[in-house]
Order: C-alpha cells, then structure tokens, then sequence
C-alpha cells in the first residue's frame, strides 16, 4: 500500500528517464513530420525545371524546439500539481471574473459600434471588422449544434453556402431584394439542417463528425458540378448589393431611384456600402447572439444542453432526441444560412472555393477555442483566429502552423476553452432562497 | 389482476442465445412499494430496461393503468413516450446532468409541460404570460422537491459536483418532477453510507405517503428492502422462483437456495446472511 502511494507520488513529481524518452519520442515525429513539410523545397532551377532544395537546418531547429518543449511540458506538468489542489479558489476567481463579463461585454459592443468613426479606421480596418463579424455570427450559430446540444458538426460551411447560393441565385435570376431573400436563406439553410439531421439521428461524436465532414464535401461537390444551375466553378457574379431601405449604394443609379448619398445631401464615397455592410452584419450577430443568449434559458435550450449531458437520461425523463437534434440541427443551420446571404450580397461574387472544409475547420475552432457554449468566448475566439492571422501576414505559409499550435497550446492550458465558467440558465427567486 | 397499476406478463428477454427473463409475470400496485430483488445478473435491471422501453422485449405484454385511468401497452411504446405515459426511472450507475445546475436538473425534466407552454419556444421568446406562468409553476415544483430532499442551498451547483448521496437522491427527484405514475429506482442505495441510506429510505416512505404513486425499486440491502416494502417480487437467472410479502419471502426455501446455494456457503454481505440464516432457523 504504502510503495504505491510513493510510486504514484514519484510518477507525477519527475520522472527523469521516463520524461527524456518522451521527449526523444516526441522529437522523433517531429523529425518524420519535419522531413518532407520543412526539410525538402521545391524551387524553379535555372531552365525553370523544379529543384528539389533541401534544408537540414530548419529539419533541425524543428526538432530540437519540439525536445525542448516537451522537456519544458513535463517540467510544467511537475510544479503545477500544487496549485490544482485549491481547485476551490480557482472556481472562485472564475466566478469573479465572471461577474465582469457583461461590462466587458457592453465595451466591447460599444466598441464595435464605434469602429467605424474612430480616428485610426479606414476601410481596411471595417472590412476586417466585417469579416471577423461574419465569423463571429457564424460561431455563434454553430455554438448551438456544438457548445450547446453537443453534436460535433464539422459540415456547418454547408448552411453557409446554402444561404449564399439562395440569395445569389434569387437575386441574379428573380431580382429579389436581399430583405425578402434573407428569411428565404435562412428557412433554406434550415431545411437543409433537418436534410443532414435525419440520416445522423442516431450518431455521436466521431462517427457524426466524419458524416457531417462528407455532407459538406457533398454540398461542395454538387456547387463545383452542377454547372447549368449555380455556375460550377465560374460561380455566380453580379449578385445584388443590399439597399438602405431602398436607396442603393450608387453614384449613378437607375432610372427613378435616389441614391443614399442624395437623398442624405452628402458626397458620394465608397466607403458608405461598407460601413452600412459592417453595421449590417453587426446587427445581424446580435440578433444571432441575442436569440442563442433567450433560447438557451428557454425549455428547449436546456433540452439542447441535457442531450449534450446525457442522451439516455433524457429519455427517460419523456423528451423527444429526435426533435431536440433535428431543431438544434436546424437553428444552428438557418444561422449559417443567414450569415451566407449576407456573404452574397457582400461579396458579390461566390463560388464554391469560398466553402471548403477548411472554414468550417475555423468555425469549429472558434467555437471550442471560446470554451464551448460560451457566447463571450466566442468573440475573443473570433477576433484571436481572424485578426491575428491578419496582422502576421508575412507568415502566411506558416498560418496553419501556428494556427494549430496556438490551438494546442491552448488547450493544455485551458482544456474547456478560453472562458469555460457556465452560468445556471435558471435560479430561484431570492425569496425562496431565504426560506430555505 | 385489473386493478393493478402495471402487470407484466409473460415477459421475456433473450439476448442472442442468453434468456435475461424468462416468462416473468408479476404485478404492481399504486400505493405499494414493490422490490424486486435477485443475486447479480438475476435480470433486475433488464427488467427496468424492458419497462422503460430501453429493450423491446422479446415476448411479453406490459400493461400500465395511465393518469387518468387510461391503459397503455408498453412494450408498444418508445422510451421517451413511455416516460410520457407516466414511468419515470433512475439508474443503477447515476445519470444526471453533470454540468447543469440542480435546479435544472429538475427544470429539464418538465421539459414536455413547459415546451407546450411555450408553444414550441415561440410564446417563451416572445416573454409571454402564459410561458410565465408556466416557469413559475414549473419552479414552484422544482423547490418544493429541493426542499424534500434538502439541497434547497445547492440549487445553483453543477449536479455532478455534489456528493453520491445527494446526487441520488437529487436523481430520485428529478424522476418525480415528471410526475410519474410509477416510479422505478435501480439500486438507489448502492453505495450510500448509513446517514445517505437512511435518509434515502425516509424520501421513499415519504413519497409513497404523500404522492399515492407506485414504487418498483431494486436493492439489494435486505434490511432495506424488508423495512420498506410490501410487495417482493425474487429473480433468479431470468425467471421469478417467488412473489409475496416480505414474511413470506423472506421464509421461502427456494429464496433462501438462491441466496445461499446448496451449500449454504456464505458469500453473502454479513447481514443479508444473518437474516436469512436466522429465519431458515426459526422455521426448522
Ligand atoms: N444489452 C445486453 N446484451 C447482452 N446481455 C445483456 C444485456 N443486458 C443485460 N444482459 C445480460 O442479462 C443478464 C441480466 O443482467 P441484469 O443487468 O439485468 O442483471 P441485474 O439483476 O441487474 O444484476 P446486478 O445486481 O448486477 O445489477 C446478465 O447476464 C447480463 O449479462
Ligand atoms: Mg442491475
């Protein structure tokens, strides 16, 4: 009894042979990864033929960081375990700062509001802003499958592509304007969500993401062949810009309309449609966040939350997992959805290039980066997997590298994702508290 | 045999070549609480399972008498409707919502009562009265529970960070917050403590008092079960070798076989042992 107890002390305080041999073992992938992806380069030789260059030293710094690291993990690893115990105290600092989100999260939609007039923007920096929005929305949407009932969706671009191409094809065939396009999108979107819902009722973690991966392949596919339908690879361009309730976007318009730039007596500059576009979006994700924030303490949004917890007791308990999947599946869709017209009308262009695996791939990662189900979380998340990227513009090669470390890192350091604390949906009234 | 609030009959269950229950037919009435007890791997927990429409049940009718009197044929129904027709269940190895709340916990499971309220979420997005109400009701129930078993203090802590005992018990709430006709526990007091223990029979008595419903529970401390039931029901390997009262159970030699083997060596828990032991002596 009393040898296990020291064996086990002995395991979690250090282990010297036993922590060098994982870090040789670590090294060693690192070495089988780093042989072909840094150590061999493909040039254009002197004729224009290819040169295959190779690059012992990268292989080498590679390696040796990987070592090192992992020595430096299991160093970590060893002094930590003293402050784990007062587990109390951490909750307690968590709950803390919990009780300052909603100022954070006032300052930061005061923020927003006024990034356009700051004195540093430029339309640059707004259409940033309009981006990392539409991801934001996107995550927020998809925080409904993942953070919220559970299922792992790694097939969320598809609803995407779906509200893109309802708006785009409506627009560019019928004329429809963007606002009676939007709720058409969305419905769209969330058909589809039941469509992808149906065949994986039955189906939980790995096997249901690798389905919803193939479902958005398949979206995908059917984008880039259907040629006499959206385009193929060509796609569809000339999709209608959104209006100001009625007054485009123009500086010559047509026959019989006002431009917004008359009808308000000011200059015309282009940069009107993209800070109407930004508040647009804004807007947008804050209808999302606000109705994700109500129908998460509604029945179905704790419905959504148990599934995640445990199918069967729900069960047990008379709740349908067919309804909650397939509604989970679809409001998180229609989001999507609607998140993909507004796509449309900003670009006016798409084609399916815009939709591959690996934006679902960011959402994804937005999502569990922000800590699951957490709408905070997900804006830090957002801006950290957009912006960043964005400002290391030199790096662009190495962008998956250090998109992938960065979630590495962050998961050994916050497993449940940047803000994991979950605040009941649901409290007594104070009254019934001091009785009891 | 009509007065009954669940007859099964009949009930088997075979799984490939293995038969669970072999034509099993007992009834249980509202009011009573009835055991069912067996050595492990007996087929207890298939029975729930098959009740509870987890398992279809290879032969068998299970008839339950509704809330307002109305029959339904369970081995007809799925899980989730049966718990709607009024069976509510807890499990052998405890399945709450570990990350929620306890409040809602038992929240949850008015899902179906609040969800109709809400008509399908669009009255309670809207804040409308009638979803109001609806939560309030809803919340008043949940208290009143949280009171019975005394975690009004713990409300707003993730279920799963509680101790075992409460947990159970918070469990055995949460069924009861579906309003069930019947209610089937599986093991409720398998590792809870003395204090645990006996505060978890205290909130069956209660329950079989105070709510009229009817009781199945498994357990396999005797002392508990001779305490608290009126009604045993004992499998051994599937099939059902007795059905009485406690008295008579308890005096039954093929019970005493089952629990002791032929042998009568005693790999029993002690105090199991004692009774039966004690009893099988009195009578000879
Ligand atoms: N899904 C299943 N598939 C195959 N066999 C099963 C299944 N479920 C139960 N069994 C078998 O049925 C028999 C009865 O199991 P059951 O769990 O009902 O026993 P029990 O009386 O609840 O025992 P315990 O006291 O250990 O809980 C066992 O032999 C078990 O292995
Ligand atoms: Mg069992």
């Amino acid at each position: 009894m009393a040898e296990a107890v020291a064996v086990k002390a002995g395991v979690s305080r250090f282990d010297l042979p036993q922590v060098l041999k994982e870090a040789a073992l670590a090294a060693f992938v690192a070495f089988l990864l780093a042989l072909p992806l840094a150590g061999l380069h493909l040039t254009a030789g002197d004729q224009g033929a290819m040169v295959v260059e190779t690059r012992w030293s990268w292989v080498a710094i590679g390696v040796v960081a990987v070592f090192v690291g992992r020595l430096l993990l299991a160093v970590l690893r060893a002094v930590r375990p003293a402050t784990r115990l007062s587990s109390g105290v951490a909750e307690r600092g968590r709950q803390r700062f919990a009780a300052y989100l909603p100022y954070a999260a006032v300052a930061a939609l005061i923020a927003a509001v006024a990034l356009p007039f700051l004195p540093f923007s430029d339309r640059y920096i707004v259409d940033l802003g309009t981006t990392v929005l539409i991801y934001i929305m996107l995550a927020w949407g998809l925080n409904i499958v993942v953070g919220l009932a559970g299922l792992l969706d790694l097939g969320y671009v598809a609803f995407y592509a779906v509200g893109a191409y309802t708006y785009a094809l409506l627009g560019t065939t019928y004329g429809w304007s963007f606002w009676v396009c939007l709720p058409v999108a969305g419905t769209m979107a969330a058909f589809f969500g039941i469509l992808l819902g149906y065949p994986v009722l039955r189906l939980r973690g790995d096997y249901l993401a690798i389905v919803t991966l193939g479902f958005g392949e398949i979206i995908r596919i059917i984008l880039l062949n259907w040629v006499a339908f959206t385009g193929g690879p060509n796609g569809i361009s000339s999709i209608p810009r959104p209006s100001f309730f009625g007054l485009p976007f123009t500086r010559r318009p047509d026959e019989g309309e006002v431009p917004f730039h008359e009808f308000f007596g000011i200059d015309y500059s282009g940069e009107h449609r993209v800070i109407f576009l930004y508040y647009l979006i804004l807007i947008l994700a804050l209808i999302t966040n606000l109705f994700v924030l109500r129908i998460r303490k509604l029945p179905i949004g704790r419905a959504w939350e148990a599934l995640r917890e445990d199918e069967i007791a729900c069960r047990a308990l008379g709740l349908n997992p067919t309804n909650i999947k397939l509604s989970a599946f679809a409001l998180g869709a229609m989001f999507g959805g609607f998140a993909g017209s507004f796509f449309a009308t900003r670009q006016g262009f798409i084609s399916p290039e815009s939709f591959v695996f690996i934006e679902s791939a960011i959402i994804l990662a937005i999502v569990v980066l922000g800590g699951m189900g957490s709408q905070t979380g997900v804006v830090l998340a957002g801006i950290a997997l957009i912006v960043l990227p964005e400002i290391a513009r030199e790096f662009a090669e190495f962008r998956m590298l250090v998109f992938g470390g960065a979630m590495v890192l962050i998961m050994t350091w916050r497993p449940r994702g940047l803000l994991s604390h979950r605040e009941p949906t649901v409290r007594l009234a104070p009254r019934g508290k001091g009785a009891g | 045999m009509t007065d009954a609030l669940l007859d099964v009959e009949h009930l088997t269950m075979r799984f490939g070549g293995l038969v669970a229950i072999d034509d099993l037919s007992f009834s249980a009435r509202d009011r009573e609480i009835t055991a069912i007890i067996g050595p492990n791997g007996a087929g207890k927990t298939t029975v729930f399972n098959c009740l509870t429409g987890f398992y279809k049940p290879t032969v068998g009718r299970l008839t339950l008498k509704g809330h307002d009197g109305e029959r339904h044929l369970l081995e007809r129904l799925d899980g989730f409707r049966i718990a709607r027709a009024g069976v509510a269940r807890t499990f052998q190895n405890i399945r709450l919502f570990p990350q929620m709340s306890v409040l809602e916990n038992l929240m949850v499971a008015q899902h179906n009562m609040l969800m109709r309220a809400s008509a399908f979420s669009i009255a309670g997005l809207l804040g409308l009265a009638r979803y109001r109400d609806a939560e309030n009701e809803a919340l008043g129930l949940a208290e009143e529970w949280l009171r019975r078993i005394n975690l009004v203090e713990s409300a707003d802590r993730a279920a799963g960070t509680l101790p075992y005992g409460d947990q159970r018990r918070l469990e055995v709430a949460r069924a009861m917050c579906t309003k069930p006709v019947l209610l089937c526990l599986d093991e409720p007091a398998a590792g809870l403590n003395t204090r645990e223990s006996a505060e978890l029979n205290d909130l069956l008595l209660d329950i079989r008092e105070s709510q009229g419903i009817g009781i199945l529970l498994i357990e396999h401390d005797m002392s508990v079960v001779m305490r608290v039931s009126d009604h045993i029901v004992v499998l051994d390997y599937g099939e059902k070798i007795a059905d009485g009262e406690p008295e008579a159970v308890r005096n039954d030699p093929s019970v005493i076989r089952a629990y002791l083997g032929e042998e009568e060596d005693s790999t029993l828990p002690p105090e199991v042992a004692d009774d039966m032991q004690s009893d099988a002596g009195a009578r000879g």
